[in-house]
């Protein structure tokens, strides 16, 4: 059998079952955290409170919304592909969770007189691994809109085959940068690279822009929400969707929020690295956590302050500019690295 | 003479465009303008919110708001300002104002004129606040209050009559301080 790739470190069968269980659990529970903040920054960027009735200062608010989703009726239209239409979000959820396997919280710690590492898996093809997925989410989007049988949400997720797939060519150039300066695909030697020398937002600044740009439009947020975009498509490739299936789009879309946010902190931001500080080793999985909170909330402020882009806008500034941007970075890089 | 050759005069002034969307220059504007939107919306956020709790917290009311009407009593004898000659009535323009006048009598004196008001009643579900009713009295008999939650579950519960107009309203709005 061929070898598709190499993993770097092994535990026991049941540590690894534990350990993805325990990064499910925390990074899962950020999800209703991050909705509330979203609701509550948002509402602080224009001059509101947000939710503040449920519990105190609302925080059962994602609680109450998820619960009323919960208890909503499944309801699919006529026309529709039933069982496409079942599983479009759970492709949705899949990816976003499966992306987050690859997210170092810290390196091999020892737990107990057992070494762990502390992530999903370590393999020398994580930046692969975390862009397969990537291109697979869209057929969450694509699918879910398709099988409505219904023309909002069809284009809509035209709108997101698009978008995602103009957009994820720019985000993996931009990464090759990276790629290239550390020598390798793996994430923990990527921020093994960065603890050595120096965190990758410097030298690889054009890069990180560009992949910051493109994570927007690949988890279809603001400015780049045109798959939803609530005012033209009702509500794009969900429209169609209620209850716990669209609870379960809801949740893929901030999940993806997160996987970015801990991506680009892996990529560019160091991992679990503070400068000129050298904490303890079981600090360094919250240094992880408090990055990803303080990226998503980037996202939230770029949410309160741009407008939606217009379609043609959306694909010429995908092409146009970031495109080549993103390649003049990784030929500059190259000639860099080859040169050094 | 051709059209490129025309001149306009020296008072008419070039319109002033902006720099042409797109290319390098474009998406390097339009960095520095996201930037620029950003610092606004952070700027909105260290103001702090600006919108009133509205069931706890009320906004407070100018002095001449007019919210729900009041009846007036003199405030020596305690007779009814109003003599219940449908002034207000004629004059109301969404004609919510019923007035039916009796005649005084020494046993039974409820106005200081002639004649009281035996019936008065509005129907708060059409009035527009206007005003004019407060304008036509020649008694100021009736006046606006400052009242303004009147939402009810039933619509004859919103036709108010003379006892409810003559009562001490109760004080569930604030009013608005000099220089608020």
């Amino acid at each position: 059998m061929t070898v598709l790739a190499e993993v770097g470190y092994y535990e026991a069968w049941w540590i690894q079952l534990l350990k993805a269980v325990a990064i499910f659990a925390v990074v899962f529970q950020l999800v209703p955290v991050i909705l509330l903040v979203e609701r509550k920054l948002l509402g602080r960027f224009q001059h509101r409170y947000g939710p503040n009735r449920v519990g105190p200062f609302g925080m059962l608010q994602p609680m109450a919304d998820i619960g009323k989703l919960l208890f909503k009726e499944q309801f699919r239209p006529r026309n529709s592909i039933g069982w496409l239409f079942a599983l479009a979000p759970a492709i949705s959820m899949l990816t976003a969770v499966a992306t987050m396997a690859v997210i170092p919280f810290s390196d091999t710690v020892d737990i107990f007189g057992t070494q762990v590492g502390l992530y999903g898996i370590d393999t020398s093809i994580g930046i692969l691994f975390a862009f397969a997925f990537g291109g697979i989410a869209f057929y969450g989007l694509m699918l879910g809109g398709w099988a409505s049988g219904s023309k909002y949400s069809f284009l809509g997720s035209m709108r997101a085959a698009a978008q995602l797939i103009s957009y994820e060519v720019s985000q993996g150039l931009a990464v090759i940068g990276v790629v290239m300066q550390a020598g390798s695909l793996s994430l923990t030697e990527i921020v093994g690279w960065q603890e050595n020398n120096v965190w990758f937002v410097i030298p690889q600044f054009v890069g990180f822009i560009i992949f910051t740009v493109a994570a927007f439009a690949e988890t279809n947020r603001p400015p780049f929400d045109l798959p939803e975009a609530d005012a033209e498509l009702v509500g794009g490739y969900n429209t169609e969707y209620g209850g716990g299936r669209f609870a379960a789009y809801f949740a893929a879309e901030y999940l993806n929020v997160l996987v970015v946010s801990g991506l680009s902190v892996t990529l560019f931001l160091g991992g679990w690295n503070i400068p000129f500080v050298d904490p303890p080793t079981w600090v360094d999985p919250i240094v992880v956590l408090v990055k990803m909170i303080l990226f998503s909330l980037f996202f939230i402020w770029v949410r309160a302050t741009l407008p939606r882009l217009r379609y043609d806008q959306l694909m010429s500034f995908g092409w146009k500019v970031l495109l080549p941007l993103a390649t003049l970075n990784a030929l500059v890089t190259a000639i860099v690295v080859v040169s050094t | 003479m051709s059209p490129s050759s025309w001149s306009p005069g020296a008072d008419v002034v070039a319109v002033q465009r902006g720099p042409r969307p797109g290319g390098a220059g474009g998406a390097y504007r339009a960095f520095g303008e996201t930037l620029r939107g950003l610092k606004t919306t952070f700027a909105r956020l260290v103001e702090g919110p600006k919108t009133f709790q509205y069931p706890e917290e009320k906004v407070p009311v100018y002095p001449r708001f007019r919210g729900r009407h009041k009846l007036h009593r003199f405030e020596d004898s305690g007779l009814e300002k109003c003599v219940g000659c449908s002034l207000c009535a004629a004059a109301c323009p969404a004609d919510c104002i019923r007035v039916v006048a009796a005649e005084n009598t020494p046993e039974n004196r409820v106005s200081a004129g002639e004649r009281y008001a035996a019936v008065y009643e509005i129907n708060l579900s059409r009035c527009i606040f206007c005003g004019y009713c407060e304008v036509a009295c020649p008694f100021d008999a009736i006046t606006m209050g400052h009242d303004y939650e009147m939402s009810d579950y039933n619509r004859s519960d919103l036709i108010f009559t003379k006892e409810m107009l003559l009562a001490e309203p109760l004080d569930r709005t604030p009013l608005r301080a000099a220089g608020e």
